[in-house]
């Protein structure tokens, strides 16, 4: 499988108290485990990402558990408030062990 | 509209924040011209708010995964696409809307994949990518997004009027078990249900395009193969002459479009 790439939407800045929309992609097949291959009938198995967290200066602010109901390249969105500024880092857990990450600034003034 | 499709329209708006250019029934804004209509007018609002937002759209893994490869050296000749090309931004404009051109040393039409092979195998001296890979797909729809809002504008003069009329008549030519044309669906029955699918006029602007069914960014020529499929024809080839030709009608059939590269369909 190709690997895995996030992509991020963030507003760069925002006032202190503001309520702002963060949104994630991310490219992964996110195989259910219930598939069969169409040649051999062998089970293909379970690959997907079953965590996906934010953290904010390394105190997490969203995460959430993924299960085989989620699409392909599964998209996330959510709220958050911003109260101070710092790094967000956001993680994607694969199955197989692999870690995603990718990180942004937001200032909040 | 009914009341409680304009409700569902507002929760959906409102909940994700975008600034949709059509919305209202019969006011399609440029995704209509004419009595073309775009495919994604007759999407479902949730498909189209997909569309509507860039981060939202999956297509777009594709498109950065496209930009990557455009800077990726391979093959003999120590090239990249960007060695020659520079800048996609400037030098691809423009292109995806004027694909299928014609090619004076094959003497027929070549597509945007064929091109992007073309150039790789003569001028870089690599393997040609196979057809539907992640590969092609991401350069494909990196090359056609640069045209995005374009109208599309296909010269069908001279060379290429044998071709087109070989596409047009692929097009009206009935096939398979159900005997079925292109035109039975696409051209007649546009805007009717065939069971719980609703027919598009069946338009070439968007492709690549993701589907949702797919899960991913499929070409139009898969597109051209499912469809040969669901009238119980045998498909033709990946960049097979026939389906070509007929990529050459469909972009005059729709030509004037706004290319949509990557729309999302369903």
């Amino acid at each position: 499988m190709a690997k895995s790439k996030p992509r991020i939407k963030v507003p760069k800045t925002a006032t202190k108290g503001e309520i702002i929309e963060i949104k994630t992609l991310i490219s992964h097949k996110m195989e259910t485990g219930l598939r069969k291959d169409k040649k051999t009938g062998d089970k293909i198995p379970r690959r997907i990402i079953n965590k996906f967290s934010c953290k904010l200066n390394g105190k997490e602010v969203f995460s959430a558990d993924w299960h085989p109901a989620v699409s392909a390249n599964p998209y996330m969105s959510f709220h958050m408030l911003a109260n101070e500024s710092g790094t967000l880092e956001f993680s994607w857990v694969d199955d197989d062990g692999s870690l995603y990450t990718k990180k942004t600034k937001l200032q909040v003034s | 509209m009914g009341p409680n499709v304009i409700k569902l329209a507002l929760v959906a708006g409102l909940t994700a924040g975008f600034a949709s250019a059509a919305t209202a029934d019969g006011d399609w804004g440029s995704y209509q011209v004419g009595d073309l209509r775009s495919g994604y007018t007759y999407a479902a609002t949730e498909t189209r708010a997909i569309q509507d937002e860039d981060i939202e759209n999956p297509a777009f893994l594709w498109v950065d995964y496209g930009g990557e490869l455009w800077e990726d050296v391979d093959g003999d000749a120590g090239k990249a696409c960007a060695s020659c090309h520079a800048d996609a931004d400037d030098s691809m404009k423009g292109v995806g809307a004027r694909y299928p051109v014609y090619s004076q040393e094959l003497g027929k039409p070549i597509n945007l994949e064929q091109r992007i092979n073309k150039c790789r195998v003569d001028n870089m001296q690599a393997k040609a990518l196979k057809w539907e890979s992640r590969e092609l797909l991401a350069l494909t729809t990196y090359v056609k997004n640069q045209s995005r809002g374009m109208p599309i504008e296909v010269d069908v003069s001279g060379p290429m009027q044998s071709f087109w009329e070989k596409g047009k008549a692929f097009y009206n030519q009935r096939r398979g078990q159900l005997d079925m044309a292109c035109a039975s669906c696409h051209e007649d029955n546009a805007g009717n249900m065939i069971r719980a699918n609703l027919l598009t006029q069946g338009h070439s602007n968007g492709f690549p395009t993701y589907r949702l069914k797919w899960q991913k960014v499929g070409s139009l020529h898969r597109r051209f193969r499912g469809c040969n499929k669901q009238v119980r024809a045998a498909p033709y080839g990946y960049g097979s002459d026939e389906y070509v030709n007929l990529e050459v009608y469909l972009s005059t059939r729709g030509s004037g479009l706004p290319v949509e590269t990557p729309a999302v369909r369903n």
